[in-house]
């Protein structure tokens, strides 16, 4: 089984409407949706959810005033001030980490799960997917993203399924390191902007830090398409193979209007491009088979 | 006066905003607090000089001292330390510098290190109009939050300050929000763009911070984002259009208040509006 996920540093660049027609064109594969602060990939793929577990986040410190005694330890050792002088404490800020339990002198304070959002397995026309859903306020995404990664895998496991394809959240911090550890390829989604181009730099010193195997695709590669030739340069010379240019094109927001993929709307030069895409992206997850066997 | 500029999708334009608004306010400052993919200054172009930078207290282990007993990783309630037979293993990516394992260590083998996870620079010229602070997460850092608090220290309290946010509604988003004046969301009116405004405006709400919806890439016709505001009843204060000209200058790394005056007016007048309710409020 090998992982697959779809990162791209910014925002918006198409990590979305790309995975989702991935996931049409995928034989025997499962579908994760990492990007658990603002998931979208429900949106394209109609998910009817199969199973549901609670997700705990971390667990939150709570005080019985009837048993404190009023030492004020706690507020002293939280190194987060979640604790104000009236001994109330902030779930918001409140880590989990159980300092202040462990400082108190009554046994005053508890540490208490708390449910804070779900993981669903669910059935699409194009295979198991898994999602989630965080509950507004609650801060455990990287925690979330783990969890979706688990179920995905162990799905894949018992269904025997060749492939997970993951999309990813943007920016380089804990969501993102959550998605991209252990994954055998990442698809890294860019557009020739300065942002887009700024974005796939740093995204790279990721992957490279990490050392997770990466390919680049630029999308809307004919908005500029001076930027779309220093991006392939910048590619080269960094060793990065770019996979594929996909132009510009409104197809995307007709499928997302109609709750489906552009590859399944109406066939167009985005939908070739994607089918071509997926060939190349296919074809460097089987080399990476190829390379990972031990030398004959 | 604080201004946030927020998003639950990301690429919707928040930066863009963020810039041509800070432009459009004479004295204003501009904070970047999008640190794991700051980009302010790609439109910017402004010398920034490092001024401080973000630290976080991880663990650090005196084996002389360590039995092993492995009461440390117990305390954790991040998995960030591993005992073993003979070897303490620190993740200081997984750390959240809480101290609970400095406290809990029975033989005192435990300190505090200080280690940097980004970095906070600043405008050279402070007299060039908007100041620019930027902090960025060093590569590797999982914790945005850290960087984002030691920003925003540097905030000038007088001064009117536009905050460029990062995308989604987690704990970045949040701690970038906190103590704000007012947010203003930036949505693109798409299905997914509808989606993720939903969620970024229950979370404002729960946070208790006055909010306005901007709509970039603006269609004729086209109401989906309207509709929704109207029902919860929230005001939207700009429609920025899909344009071939503004897609041209944002490719280019221009704000386009600055090929197009026009514009400056209306970001103008927007903040007056901003600045006019709070004041009746």
């Amino acid at each position: 089984m090998k992982e697959l996920v779809v990162i791209s540093g910014k925002g918006g660049t198409g990590k979305t409407t790309i995975t989702a027609s991935f996931a049409a064109m995928a034989k025997n594969a499962v579908i994760a949706d990492c990007d658990v602060d603002a998931p979208n990939l429900h949106l394209l793929l109609r998910p009817r959810i199969m199973e549901t577990h609670s997700f705990y986040g971390m667990d939150k410190a709570e005080i019985d005033l009837e048993k404190c005694n009023e030492c004020y330890n706690c507020q002293n050792a939280c190194n987060f001030d979640a604790i104000d002088d009236a001994l109330i404490i902030n779930q918001h800020i409140c880590e989990g980490c159980g300092v202040c339990e462990y400082v108190c002198e009554t046994d005053a304070i508890n540490m208490v799960k708390k449910i804070s959002g779900a993981v669903f397995g669910s059935a699409t026309n194009h295979g198991t997917m898994v999602h989630a859903e965080l509950r507004i306020g609650e801060e455990a995404s990287g925690k979330l993203v783990s969890a979706v990664k688990e179920r995905a895998r162990s799905i894949a496991l018992e269904n025997e399924n060749e492939l997970i394809i993951t999309d990813g959240p943007p920016g380089t911090g804990c969501p993102v390191l959550a998605t991209i550890t252990g994954a055998d390829l990442a698809l890294i989604v860019t557009e020739p902007s300065l942002s887009g181009m700024h974005d796939l730099e740093r995204v790279l010193q990721v992957t490279e830090h990490f050392e997770i195997p990466a390919i680049v695709c630029i999308n809307k590669y004919d908005i500029n398409e001076k930027n779309a030739g220093k991006i392939e340069e910048f590619c080269n010379e960094r060793g990065v193979e770019v996979v594929g240019k996909l132009p510009y094109h409104p197809s995307p927001n007709m499928a997302m209007r109609e709750e489906t993929t552009v590859v399944e709307y109406r066939k167009n030069v985005l939908s070739e491009g994607l089918k071509a895409l997926w060939e190349r992206v296919v074809s460097e997850l089987d080399q990476k088979e190829v390379t990972l066997l031990p030398a004959r | 006066m604080k201004i946030a500029i927020a998003s639950g999708k990301g690429g919707t334009g928040k930066t863009t905003v963020a810039v041509n608004l800070a432009l459009s306010i004479p004295n204003s400052q501009l904070v970047d607090c999008d640190v794991e993919e700051p980009n302010c200054n790609l439109f910017l172009n402004k010398e920034l000089e490092p001024i401080a930078s973000s630290k976080i207290t991880v663990p650090n282990i005196d084996e002389e001292l360590c039995t092993y007993c492995g009461k440390c990783s117990q305390m954790c309630r991040f998995n960030a330390i591993a005992t073993l037979p003979e070897k303490v293993i620190i993740f200081p990516t997984l750390c959240h510098s809480c101290g609970g394992c400095i406290l809990d260590c029975p033989e005192h083998a435990i300190s505090g290190r200080e280690k940097c996870t980004g970095i906070i620079s600043r405008s050279a010229d402070m007299e060039d109009h908007p100041r620019l602070y930027e902090g960025v997460l060093n590569i590797g850092e999982s914790m945005a939050s850290p960087v984002i608090k030691e920003l925003k220290r540097w905030i000038e309290p007088d001064a009117v300050t536009i905050i460029d946010s990062p995308p989604g509604t987690g704990c970045p988003v949040m701690t970038t929000l906190e103590d704000t004046d007012h947010c203003i969301l930036v949505t693109e009116p798409t299905p997914f763009g509808l989606h993720d405004l939903r969620l970024a405006v229950e979370m404002v709400k729960i946070m208790n911070i006055p909010v306005g919806v901007i709509i970039n890439r603006s269609e004729e016709g086209n109401l989906i984002i309207e509709e929704y505001c109207d029902k919860e009843n929230i005001d939207v204060l700009m429609r920025i259009p899909l344009n071939k000209r503004i897609a041209e200058l944002y490719s280019q790394g221009i704000p386009f208040v600055e090929e197009m005056p026009e514009w400056k007016e209306r970001f103008s007048d927007l903040f007056e509006k901003i600045v006019n309710e709070k004041v009746l409020a």
